[in-house]
């Protein structure tokens, strides 16, 4: 019996080279803490990741690590995953790298779903390229490349993946240590996709533009924290509820106090109100919003192959062809 | 052509349009000719248009074959019979018929719709245009439709069988028995009873057509010398298909899984249509969403401890790109096929061309070697896939192996390998030693400089690799000055190694010195081996382009001029150039159609005469 890895086990001997104050590093402590939690083994688990601030995570996580090229994380861990499925399989990306370079990826590992984990760093902004407007950036965003603000619609991660036939998607915020410890071992136990994002706060270049909900002060208010089975409340006291009004199809907010029968209850396996929940604005929805369990791209692979991967036979087997013939 | 021919070798053309079934037909003839033992090459030639609007002469379909008691290594110059559908494919075709061919026209095909969609004002049948061929021409259509009346076929359907109406003349005027085909037929549409029934009847109706007094005064008869192979069993094979077996077959001497990650392009899919087929080889195959995709996922799986191949043409394997730097920086192995094709761009997908050497070469960002080689037949695809997958495993580095679109598509009779008797592929062991499993991970052997392949789900070897410039030890980022110097100079070592495990560069044909030396690589084979040997000149085909041979800048050296032919404008002379401080005489062709070997001689005796530099 091996002993049981510590979160410290998982960390590496590399200075982490984030700006000081980044939502990173809470990240990274949340994901080494869940790996000790879920009993991950450092050598069964991969991070593979692509390009952006995010995408040095392999290098601190004493695990096998890769760092690949800008947005093609996905399609090198769909390999990765295929030639040995056994591995807990991870991908780091960003807004800019999954869902603009890399967006192509990221919806084709979605609609597969293959098993990989992928965390999703979002924080509407380019870090690493020095802070030009992103795909999740909204209209009017002041950038380097947009000083009279950006004019380009931004995408919403969550409708991106159900729309791509994503199984799993959750949302966590980057320093709420119980959400992310949540949602991080939802995503480990699912078999298939499973798509993190989270809501990381950039303190150089797009500081706060998560406050309205994450800022403390806000928080009980603007957050709606899901959970399978249960009604949807929210508020200092849980005194608020979610309501369907089925007659305009959306979402509202109702005194749960006064009319308890009208909240919501969480169903995780409707791909319909997980579609509402996404475009809920305040309070933002976190926490799985949605999960449709399912056989995995790697399971239905195998299972399609004929003899799974294994060689059984010869290339003396195949080698003639339907017809030879001989010349004496 | 007199009535009951012995002949040396005949080139056929079948025209029609894309329709009209013509590659089956022709590919199946290429099989007949294989079983009775005559040699030959193909060379289908198909529009990019799926169905090309009907009649008209960009949608001619056309399958060339050269048979005979060989060597043939061409599909020959210029067709003695021509097997035309309608009149598109007579006007695409005339002008490449030797004088005297025998023309041999459906005259069903010969609509006024389809002359005037042809461009032809008048019938091409009652005027001059014919003059100098011997002229057949039948109602295909009809006497196909009357065959296969008892089917109660649509006459769609019924006329779909007139390919093989067609194939059975062909193959009495060849002396052919009909059983290959029929077992074909047979095969294909077992579940299509009355489908079957009525093609296997149209092949015998136009046998027997032929045979009967309905065309046996007119159409001759052809008889072909078998050919003077060395003994040994042999089958007709495509590169596609060579190719494929041979990356199958280095998987087993690797013992390793083979995953195969492509998207699909013209004319690289029937790598992935063979490899899907062999399974059980422990041969994955995973269609990818793009080009890009295929490469990283094929770099996921030899991360992964599987050999990672992709395959592409010219225009996908410029998608490609960034990620073999990738591959080279992490130190990798993966082969990546390139089929290339007429560019630039789109260019002309079903056309072969030579023209990406300089992309395999030098077309990467950074400074970033890669071995680079090339197949030269449709069998030699098998061998080259074999080398390729064990110069990536001994050297952690992605390999190129450049084929054609002709290599691709062409069939040619194949003597069978001795399987047992291919050596075994290694790879880098993991070192014993109390380093730390960073550095275990980058310990590279000294003659080849490859690392250990290390994979995930090793106990105590976690390490981390990436696009990042890395230290040379641990692998660890590193933007130190010195380090990125060794680094660069270890990946051009490492390719520049590749040198040591080949054999060195060996004669085709000819002496080893002299005056002149044609040399040659890739499809160019055929029509440059011919022409060398009817011209009594030296010939070096080239398989590995990069690095070269050790010995050939001596072996060229001992020529007077180095004449190159290739289908691009230059690429292999300015290799030769840059590499071996020559200066060949280039001989250049970018029709999209394979070098005659006519035009070839030609060069050479301009060459010899000292008219052409």
């Amino acid at each position: 019996m091996t002993e049981k890895l510590t979160a410290k086990d998982f960390a590496t001997s590399q200075e982490v080279r984030w700006c000081p104050g980044c939502g990173d590093y809470a990240v990274l402590k949340s994901v080494t803490k869940a790996l000790a939690d879920v009993g991950a083994s450092r050598e069964n688990t991969a991070f593979v990741s692509g390009i952006g601030c995010a995408a040095r995570f392999p290098y601190y996580v004493e695990t096998y690590g890769f760092h690949t090229i800008h947005g093609r994380a996905p399609a090198i861990a769909t390999g990765l995953k295929l030639a040995n499925p056994e591995l807990d399989v991870w991908v780091v990306t960003g807004d800019g790298d999954g869902l603009s370079i890399g967006g192509n990826h990221l919806m084709h590992a979605l609609r597969r779903n293959i098993g990989l984990k992928i965390l999703l760093f979002n924080n509407e902004i380019y870090g690493l390229t020095k802070g030009q407007y992103s795909p999740t950036s909204r209209i009017g965003t002041t950038s380097p490349s947009s000083p009279r603000g950006s004019v380009d619609a931004p995408i919403s991660p969550g409708q991106f993946a159900l729309g791509a036939g994503a199984k799993f998607y959750a949302r966590g915020v980057d320093t709420d240590k119980v959400g992310m410890s949540h949602v991080l071992q939802q995503a480990h136990a699912f078999e298939g996709t499973s798509l993190i994002e989270i809501f990381q706060n950039c303190i150089v270049y797009n500081e706060d533009v998560f406050a309205s909900f994450t800022d403390r002060k806000h928080a009980a208010n603007n957050q709606l924290h899901l959970k399978h089975g249960e009604p949807m409340l929210f508020g200092e006291n849980s005194d608020k509820g979610i309501y369907l009004n089925r007659d305009t199809l959306e979402l509202e907010v109702v005194d749960a106090t006064a009319s308890p029968e009208k909240v919501l209850v969480h169903d995780e396996a409707s791909a319909t109100i997980a579609r509402l929940l996404i475009d809920l604005h305040l309070p933002v929805a976190l926490g799985v919003i949605y999960r449709q369990p399912t056989v995995s791209y790697e399971a239905a692979f195998y299972a399609h192959h004929p003899s799974r991967m294994q060689r059984t036979k010869s290339i003396g087997d195949f080698i003639k062809g339907p017809s030879s013939w001989h010349v004496d | 052509m007199n009535k009951n021919k012995d002949v040396e070798s005949i080139v056929v053309r079948l025209a029609g349009d894309s329709g009209d079934g013509i590659q089956l037909m022709g590919s199946q003839f290429a099989v007949s000719t294989a079983l009775s033992g005559v040699d030959f090459a193909t060379f289908p030639d198909y529009p990019a248009e799926i169905r090309a609007p009907v009649g008209t002469t960009f949608g001619v379909s056309a399958y060339q074959i050269n048979l005979g008691g060989g060597p043939i290594t061409t599909p020959g110059d210029a067709p003695d019979v021509l097997v035309a559908f309608n009149p598109a494919a007579l006007k695409v075709s005339l002008s490449l018929l030797k004088r005297g061919a025998l023309v041999i026209l459906n005259n069903d095909g010969f609509t006024p719709r389809n002359l005037a969609k042809a461009g032809y004002d008048s019938d091409p049948r009652e005027g001059d245009v014919l003059t100098d061929f011997q002229v057949i021409t039948a109602d295909i259509t009809h006497l196909n439709l009357e065959a296969v009346k008892e089917f109660g076929l649509s006459k769609s359907e019924g006329g779909r069988c007139k390919n093989f109406w067609a194939l059975g003349a062909l193959l009495w005027m060849f002396g052919r028995d009909l059983q290959s085909v029929e077992t074909w037929i047979k095969r294909r549409l077992a579940e299509h009873p009355t489908l079957r029934d009525a093609n296997i009847t149209a092949l015998h109706a136009g046998h027997a057509y032929g045979e009967t007094a309905e065309l046996a005064a007119a159409l001759p008869q052809i008889h072909l010398p078998e050919i003077k192979l060395e003994s040994g069993e042999y089958r007709s094979i495509t590169g596609a298909e060579a190719l494929a077996l041979g990356i199958a077959a280095a998987g087993e001497l690797a013992d390793k899984p083979i995953m195969f990650c492509s998207y699909p392009i013209t004319p690289a899919s029937p790598l992935l249509h063979r490899l899907s087929r062999l399974c059980e080889m422990g041969v994955g195959t995973f269609q990818a969403e793009d080009e890009i995709a295929a490469i990283c996922a094929a770099i996921g799986a030899s991360y992964g401890g599987m050999i990672g191949v992709t395959s592409s043409s010219g225009p996908g394997i410029a998608l490609k790109t960034e990620a073999m730097g990738l591959a080279v920086n992490a130190e990798l192995p993966l082969v990546i096929v390139n089929w290339q094709r007429g560019g630039p761009s789109t260019g002309l997908p079903t056309k072969t061309e030579q023209s990406d050497l300089y992309q395999a070469v030098y077309g990467r960002n950074g400074d970033t070697p890669i071995p680079v080689l090339a197949a030269s037949t449709a069998g030699d695809c098998f061998e080259m896939a074999i080398e390729a997958v064990r110069i990536a495993l001994r050297h952690m580095t992605p390999v190129i192996l450049l084929a054609d679109g002709y290599l691709s598509n062409a069939a040619e009779p194949w003597k069978i390998p001795d399987v047992s008797a291919l050596r075994p592929i290694k790879h880098q062991p993991v070192p014993d030693s109390d380093e730390s499993p960073e550095c275990r991970a980058f310990t590279r052997d000294a003659d080849s400089l490859g690392r250990p392949w290390v994979t995930p789900g090793m106990p105590e070897l976690m390490h981390r690799i990436g696009g990042l410039e890395k230290d040379v030890a641990t692998g660890h980022i590193s933007y130190d000055p010195a380090n990125h110097q060794a680094m660069t100079d270890l990946r051009a070592a490492k390719v520049e190694l590749v040198a040591n495990f080949i054999p060195d560069q060996q004669m085709e044909l000819g002496d080893d010195s002299g005056d002149l030396v044609i040399v040659g690589w890739g499809s160019t084979y055929g029509p440059i081996y011919q022409a060398a040997r009817a011209t009594g000149t030296s010939f070096i085909h080239l398989r590995h382009l990069h690095p070269f041979p050790k010995n050939l800048g001596a072996l060229l050296g001992r020529f007077d001029k180095v004449l190159v032919p290739e289908m691009n404008t230059g690429q292999l002379a300015t290799l030769l150039r840059d590499k071996l401080c020559l200066d060949p005489i280039s001989f250049p062709k970018v029709s999209g159609q394979p070098f005659l070997i006519s035009e070839l001689v030609e060069k050479i005796a301009a060459v010899k005469k000292g008219q052409a530099s």
